[in-house]
């Protein structure tokens, strides 16, 4: 049976189950269950204060849940062996980057205790094109500079799990773009990737299954699309016809030939469903808008 | 071992390129060779400005970058993610205190010599200072983990180093400022440094330059138990 129970575990390489955190009298996480298989890019979305870092900090072993069990690759969080260790990358809202030296030698302190090759450092330098920028003192950088160098630094060891809080917070859409691109080879390696941000956008565009954390709980959880077409509570279709009238038709087989109208017609310049944005369902869960 | 070796690395390229922490360690070596070279007063004591600027060096240098070191490790987040890259604590303290040993032995060295102390006396002159710089390490670790940031941390550096690095000059100026400051170990290696080629260690030294290691310890173990490393 325990070996049984073993295996189901392992399916995961996160994974929470009822877990509580309190500071002083004030319950932060009230009982947060989750789990996150190899390889998936998964999402914690919430506004400020909703408890984001506070789990992503009990993940990595920095704090003890109050109650509960929190677990990562088979292994208690509260009691975390060396070699988990190893197999984590992150990359935390304060970056915690080294700001006198260069980005080189930022990276060739965690080769050495990585013990990974030299040429990796210059490897992932590339990767977030910081090659140009390598013997750079990190203090002259730009800030989206930095996430990326700090990003280099969390993929350096190819880490089986990477934690990501708010990576692209206050980021210049290229270097938004060019984190993405990297959390999706790092997916694509076989990573799993728990990242934390409060940009609806980018859940959709990154994320297999999101969770919807307000105020310790997890309101929701899904794929972005399952969710956004849960709420659907409209269901319809949206048209814009090139007269600049806007018609709304029930989503369904009843509206196909009145569709089919238009586009013979040709008078149709846009078709949308009306699911949801992400945004909205928060609101609808929570009555509360994403800051 | 090879964290340590890491660490230790990191720490002198980061310090050469930090003037603030660097200047501790330049500056008393610098004053003494300039001192020693340019002033003789008569019946002044023989390497009177060395054992001078000696004591001060235990008392601020030492204490001092070992403080600042990590109360902005502490403040950057550098020290979380080093520790979340599986580098032990001790392994942080022992690779950082090596390389802050290390440079203050180097400058106790250049001040020893400006002082014209040769072969086994310079020897002797370098194992008391030594000693002195452990303890003021360990008082400086036990700040900086205690801080947390720079600021909290200079707030508390700065008079405990004022006490240590000064009592030994103002000791000789005032007897009952010496009385107080023989319980110190700043004023004990000034002392003993003072004695080289005269008197040797008493048992009162070794007592309570072991009796002020103690106390570094158990002040830098509660500083860790109550504030954590990172």
């Amino acid at each position: 049976m325990k070996g049984k129970e073993r295996r189901i575990r392992m399916e995961y390489v996160i994974e929470m189950q009822d877990v509580v955190r309190n500071f002083d009298r004030k319950e932060v996480l009230k009982g947060v269950n989750l789990k996150v298989s190899p390889g998936e890019i998964f999402g914690l979305l919430g506004p400020s204060g909703a408890g984001k870092t506070t789990i992503i900090k009990i993940l990595t072993g920095q704090l003890r849940c109050t109650k509960g069990a929190s677990m990562i690759l088979g292994q208690d969080t509260g009691a975390l062996e060396p070699f988990v260790y190893r197999k984590m990358g992150m990359m935390m809202d304060n970056l915690g980057l080294y700001e006198r030296l260069s980005c080189y030698d930022n990276l060739k302190l965690f080769a050495k205790i990585y013990q990974v090759p030299r040429g990796r450092i210059s490897e992932v330098l590339r990767q977030v094109d910081l090659a140009d920028a390598a013997r750079e003192p990190v203090s002259k950088l730009s800030k989206g500079m930095r996430g990326r160098l700090a990003l280099a630094r969390a993929v350096m060891n190819e880490p089986e799990i990477l934690f990501l809080d708010e990576p692209s917070s206050g980021l210049d859409p290229q270097a938004v773009s060019m984190i993405h691109q990297l959390i999706k080879k790092e997916q694509e390696r076989g990573a799993a990737i728990f990242l934390t941000t409060h940009n609806m956008e980018e859940a959709s565009k990154l994320c297999d299954h999101i969770a919807l954390l307000n105020e310790g709980k997890i309101v929701e959880y899904g794929s972005p699309k399952e969710i956004c077409l849960r709420y659907n509570h409209q269901n319809k279709l949206q048209i814009r016809l090139l007269d600049g009238r806007n018609v709304a038709l029930p989503n369904g087989s009843m509206a196909a030939d009145e569709v089919k109208d238009y586009l013979e017609k040709e008078m149709v310049e846009t078709i949308h469903s009306t699911e949801p944005s992400l945004e909205t369902v928060f609101m609808e869960l929570t009555g509360r808008r994403f800051e | 071992m090879k964290n340590i070796i890491a660490i230790f690395q990191k720490q002198i390229k980061d310090t050469l390129k930090n003037k603030s922490v660097l200047i501790e360690f330049l500056i008393f070596p610098i004053m003494s060779i300039i001192m020693e070279y340019s002033i003789h007063i008569e019946g002044m004591p023989e390497h009177f400005f060395a054992n001078m600027f000696a004591a001060m060096y235990v008392g601020m240098a030492p204490l001092v970058a070992m403080s600042a070191i990590i109360s902005e490790e502490k403040e950057k987040n550098t020290l979380r993610v080093l520790l979340m890259s599986n580098v032990k604590p001790a392994e942080y303290l022992i690779g950082v205190g090596c390389y802050i040993w290390i440079i203050c032995m180097m400058g106790s060295c250049a001040i020893g010599i400006s002082g014209g102390y040769k072969g086994k006396m310079l020897l002797s002159f370098l194992t008391i200072i030594g000693v002195g710089v452990l303890v003021s390490m360990l008082i400086g670790a036990a700040i900086g983990t205690s801080s947390k940031n720079q600021m909290a941390a200079t707030s508390l550096t700065v008079p405990v180093m004022v006490v240590f690095a000064f009592l030994p000059m103002l000791s000789t100026f005032n007897e009952s400022i010496e009385k107080v400051a023989k319980i110190a170990y700043s004023q004990q290696v000034s002392i003993l440094i003072n004695g080289i080629g005269k008197t040797g260690a008493s048992a009162e030294n070794a007592v309570i330059i072991s009796g002020n290691f103690l106390i570094a310890v158990v002040l830098f173990g509660y500083a860790y138990k109550k504030s954590g490393m990172a």
